[in-house]
């Protein structure tokens, strides 16, 4: 039981990362999206260094200012450094796209697991999901942040609540096709315990469909939270993220475009590239499901 | 098919059950008073008691839920906080609007989406399939309002075809309404054309596959008959269910398009609400949203019936 757990793992590693490398450089646009994230994340990651000014610091003289050596994408209406604030925003967008792509695989994932295998469940946990599935997104969203209060944690459960769903109904779906199969069943007359089929034999079935979905969720997640700030229902403008970059600067649009466009642009990029990257991982993961176009 | 009927409708209660159970949990279950989340920081006891008492906050928990939904089935959607006004008259004001967006996008989307996926899957490989199916990506990944904005900034700032904002009842006249609500149509409709031509190209890919397909060619009918009458006909039960999914995504896009353009509809109504912190507003606004959602998606359940012979219910 020990060894063959920590046997199984030591195996997979070289082949996972030749399958990254096999991904990567699968197509042109792929390589460049890889690329492009992994810029966006190192600017996130390093921004104190990256970023030429302080995001948050107020130079009222500076308001509004067009593009320039000293202010290379230009100012906000403060006099804040816009490039300084798209590079600190980017860590907002990236933390809440992939808490909200963990969080909502992993309780997905275990509504999934029971929906699938304890029957009784079943019924009960899809009428819920059915009615989590028909509000829309965005409303629920707001709603959680307007009772709760605009905090991270706040948006990134936001966000999450209405993902879980899907993932529950891809796990749901994998785990009723998987204990269908012989080796299943002969599990089940061999007396394995429940938990037991569930973590050797459903759990495994899972994990690529899980990698794809939570890319896509990934994608979505910013998405959504560079709508909610734009909303004014999102993380406080003290913290720049790219949403309420935006959001800050509708009002000056006709002023200076830049404010809304140059976040605007960048947020397209990521969820773009992650998009791009999902349906790579996808191709190569599960290419029956490629084939069929079964996605989102 | 009646009993398929009934059946269907009768799943779609729990579903929408469940749905007022949530939006009713999850203002009791928030931490705190919730008569004071709603109110603010700067409420008298007088207002924080006027809340209370708006929503029967004072009662037990189930006593609450049994009159809440009493209330809802009798048209009762409660009143908003700010205003003092009934809910259900804030939102009859602010429909027009957003079923005005909704169906224009919906009617566009689909002219546009259904013909490029038929072609997509029918050249399928070449440049234009390449085209529709980054359009796609694009329509995923680019956020409305970002569109919304580009939108403005060229069509209605430099080239000066459209106005920045605002909105006409097609009572003025269909041009003035037209001429608003393009904007923001133009906006919403990729996300849309999106979804619909990735799936329409897909089923289009499979069923052209067919061997039915290959008859109908070698009986030497015209292709644009192909296509249309034996492949597209038999497309037609996905891609009406991706338009009803899709119904979700529209309320969602129409929120935020509302937004960008300034129109005075229920979207609109519904981040003022969240701004001022009027909760039965925008409960309100998630309950109707849902049970359009729903029958929508019930409707389009019954249609499948009609649509498509080979499918038969007991």
């Amino acid at each position: 039981m020990t060894d063959q757990t920590t046997v199984a793992p030591a195996a997979a590693q070289p082949s996972a990362l030749s399958k990254i490398r096999e991904i990567v450089f699968s197509s042109p646009i792929v390589f460049i999206a890889t690329a492009i994230l992994t810029v966006i994340v190192l600017a996130a990651i390093f921004a104190p260094i990256v970023s030429p000014h302080d995001p948050v610091r107020l130079t009222p003289s500076q308001r509004l200012k067009p593009p320039s050596e000293v202010y290379w994408l230009g100012t906000d209406a403060f006099g804040r450094d816009l490039f300084s604030r798209i590079v600190y925003g980017g860590r907002i967008s990236l933390v809440v796209g992939v808490g909200a792509a963990v969080f909502a695989v992993i309780a997905g994932l275990i509504l999934g697991l029971m929906a699938g295998y304890i029957r009784w469940l079943d019924a009960v946990l899809m009428r819920m999901v059915d009615g989590l599935m028909a509000i829309p997104n965005i409303l629920l969203a707001i709603a959680i942040v307007s009772l709760w209060g605009a905090g991270l944690w706040t948006v990134l459960i936001a966000i999450t609540i209405p993902e879980v769903p899907r993932v529950v109904r891809l796990v749901r779906s994998v785990v009723l096709s998987a204990r269908e199969e012989p080796y299943v069943e002969a599990a089940i007359a061999a007396g394995s315990s429940t938990f037991l089929i569930m973590r050797r034999h459903l759990l495994p079935n899972t994990i690529a469909p899980l990698i794809i979905q939570g890319t896509y969720i990934c994608a979505s997640a910013i998405l959504v939270e560079a709508i909610l700030s734009f909303l004014g229902a999102g993380i406080s403008p003290e913290t720049p993220s790219w949403g309420n970059i935006m959001a800050e600067g509708r009002i000056y649009f006709q002023i200076n475009p830049g404010i809304v466009l140059w976040p605007g642009l960048v947020v397209s990029v990521a969820i773009l590239a992650i998009n791009l990257l999902g349906d790579a991982v996808r191709d190569a993961l599960d290419p029956r499901m490629a084939k069929r176009g079964i996605d989102r | 098919m009646i009993n398929y009927i009934i059946q269907r409708i009768l799943a779609a209660i729990p579903v929408m059950g469940f749905v007022a159970l949530f939006v009713f949990l999850m203002l009791r279950l928030t931490p705190g008073d919730p008569a004071a989340i709603i109110a603010g920081d700067t409420a008298t006891p007088e207002q924080l008691e006027r809340i209370r008492d708006a929503l029967g906050l004072n009662d037990p928990l189930h006593v609450q839920f049994i009159t809440w939904i009493g209330n809802l089935l009798q048209g009762d959607f409660g009143t908003s906080v700010i205003s003092g006004k009934p809910v259900i008259e804030l939102i009859e004001a602010r429909m027009e609007p957003t079923i005005s967006l909704a169906l224009t996008t919906i009617t566009l989307s689909v002219l546009i989406a259904v013909p490029l996926g038929v072609i997509a899957a029918w050249k399928h490989g070449t440049l234009i399939d390449r085209f529709v199916m980054l359009l796609s990506v694009l329509g995923f990944s680019i956020p409305v309002f970002v569109i919304g904005y580009l939108m403005i900034s060229f069509f209605a700032m430099q080239l000066g075809w459209f106005p920045v904002q605002g909105f006409r009842p097609i009572g003025d006249g269909l041009g003035e309404f037209l001429h608003r609500i393009a904007l923001p149509t133009f906006t919403l409709t990729l996300l849309y054309i999106a979804l619909i031509a990735r799936i329409t190209r897909t089923s289009m890919l499979e069923i052209l596959g067919d061997d039915y397909i290959r008859t109908a060619r070698a009986k030497g009918l015209p292709e644009a008959r192909v296509l249309t009458r034996h492949a597209l006909r038999n497309c037609s039960v996905p891609i009406i269910t991706v338009i009803g999914i899709g119904f979700a995504l529209i309320i969602s896009g129409v929120v935020v398009t509302e937004s960008v353009f300034n129109l005075p509809g229920l979207g609109r109504l519904t981040v003022d609400a969240v701004l001022a912190r009027d909760y039965p507003v925008i409960q309100a606004v998630i309950l109707l949203a849902s049970l359009i959602y729903v029958v929508v998606n019930l409707l389009i359940d019954i249609a499948y019936v009609l649509l498509d012979p080979r499918i038969r219910y007991s």
